[in-house]
């Protein structure tokens, strides 16, 4: 065992870091794409509503694998289209697709997250701000997406650590992740039980600090309620997240 | 609706395997996972603290790794132990049956704590209650406290189960015939990868939608003669 972890280590780290990039730029592309799409949840205009809808219950309705092999091995039944319109060597890459469906399925995942926190802001906060005169989009931007970041906080956190086990799945289109690497040399060595046993090791350890700063933030986000709040459990209870 | 060349029924048939897959994981996981609780509410200190890493393993690892752990991992690990007992033999786990195993075990890590926050929601008067009438520790919670921890885990147990149903696409990784590897097996030969791929998403969202249906009605039988639930 000791001499598996000195042969691979290095490239299980590689893989972390493959991991953690994936994780952290779906995840901020999918906060970008989840704020328009529950504002869109949440309008009353029905075109709007309509499209985030269906955006929403096809991306939470499938599983992230189909979505996957749709955008990386599908894209193939439209190169002469895609050729034409220069997208081609996007999606002959597996990263770029790795990282457009990771983005669209967290976008809809996030973006629930949101529209709950949004519809549970105060009332009274939102008319106050409509009263100081803001603007729509200062009232969007200075009052009410602050308040509802801090609502859905934890439920979020919980999203971010689904994200991270999420990204193993890049592994089945070639990706070199935790997962790809642990494949790769379970397959070349034949040492699965060490190899998949420490890649499962790494994400716990990848989870836990996920945890731990977000707690950290949390608590920032909560220090003007005061008294520190009941610390909430290392994952939620809801498994949809 | 898009020519299939034939291969509708294959995608039906998967879909067939991907039900039958994920119904018998969530019997897997609804059995264990109710043994988990009882054992995380009940057992002496020890006990707890070996379900609580059970628990945290299986929800802090990806479900594929997991996957690929016990279906790669667990024979390899049984040949190795056994060739350094001198028996040479060379071992598989059926895909079918790791898959169930790994699912299940997976979930009723989920469906553990879903049952722990029931168990908390029942008032404790109903448990002394039932002590009070003569009843024993177990009868009071096979026959008083269950039933009504039911009523509350239903809405928790069916979100399990729509995961469940779409975990059972990463099966396919492995070759197990469900919808998600019978629409690779249909994409590769008519090179048809989108729309093979495609179809599969509506069946899912399909199977999606049924459960749906089926939660709403189960979670308003379940609260039938509860005053004031207007479900």
């Amino acid at each position: 065992m000791s001499g598996f972890l000195a042969e691979n280590l290095m490239r299980f780290l590689e893989g972390a870091l493959m991991t953690v990039q994936l994780s952290a730029l779906s995840c901020a592309l999918g906060f970008m794409i989840a704020v328009p799409v529950a504002l869109a949840r949440l309008s009353s205009d029905r075109a709007q509503f309509s499209l985030a809808t269906a955006y929403v219950f096809f991306f939470r309705g499938t599983p992230l694998l189909a979505q996957i092999f749709l955008i990386y091995y599908g894209s193939g039944q439209f190169r002469p289209e895609l050729d034409a319109l220069g997208l081609w060597a996007f999606f002959r890459d597996p990263w770029f697709c790795a990282v457009l469906a990771l983005s669209l399925n967290n976008g809809a995942y996030t973006s629930e997250i949101l529209r709950g926190s949004i519809a549970a802001v105060p009332i009274g906060e939102v008319e106050a701000a409509r009263a100081l005169g803001l603007k729509a989009w200062m009232r969007l931007w200075l009052v009410i997406l602050p308040r509802a970041i801090r609502i859905g906080w934890s439920a979020y956190s919980n999203q971010v650590v689904y994200q991270i086990q999420a990204t193993s799945l890049v592994s089945v289109i070639t990706m070199m992740d935790i997962t790809g690497v642990a494949r790769s040399i379970g397959a070349r060595d034949f040492t699965f039980y060490e190899a998949f046993g420490l890649a499962a090791v790494l994400y716990i350890v990848l989870i836990y600090c996920t945890i731990l700063v977000s707690r950290r933030i949390e608590r920032h986000l909560n220090a003007y309620l005061g008294a520190s709040p009941a610390p909430s459990p290392p994952f939620g209870t809801d498994v949809v997240p | 609706m898009p020519d299939l060349k034939g291969y509708g029924w294959l995608l039906l048939d998967g879909m067939v395997m991907t039900l039958g897959v994920a119904t018998a994981s969530m019997i897997g996981a609804l059995a264990v996972g109710l043994a988990a609780a009882v054992g995380k509410i009940f057992a002496p200190r020890a006990g707890r603290a070996l379900i609580e890493a059970y628990t945290t393993v299986a929800r802090g690892v990806p479900e594929l790794v997991l996957l690929l752990l016990i279906y790669y991992g667990l024979p390899t690990l049984a040949q190795d132990m056994l060739a350094g007992l001198g028996h040479d033999v060379s071992l598989r786990i059926d895909p079918f049956i790791a898959g169930i195993g790994t699912l299940s075990l997976i979930y009723a890590a989920f469906a553990c704590e879903v049952y722990r926050a029931a168990y908390l929601a029942v008032p404790s008067d109903q448990g002394e209650a039932a002590r009070a009438l003569g009843l024993s520790a177990a009868q009071a919670f096979r026959c008083v406290i269950l039933p009504q921890m039911m009523r509350y885990a239903l809405p928790g147990l069916g979100n399990v189960w729509m995961v469940l149903l779409k975990a059972t696409a990463l099966i396919s990784v492995i070759q197990l015939p469900e919808l998600m590897r019978s629409a690779d097996v249909a994409a590769r030969s008519t090179r048809l990868p989108f729309t093979f791929f495609f179809m599969a998403c509506l069946l899912y969202l399909a199977l999606t939608l049924v459960s749906m249906w089926g939660q709403v009605r189960l979670e308003r039988w379940a609260l039938r003669g509860v005053p004031g639930s207007s479900l």
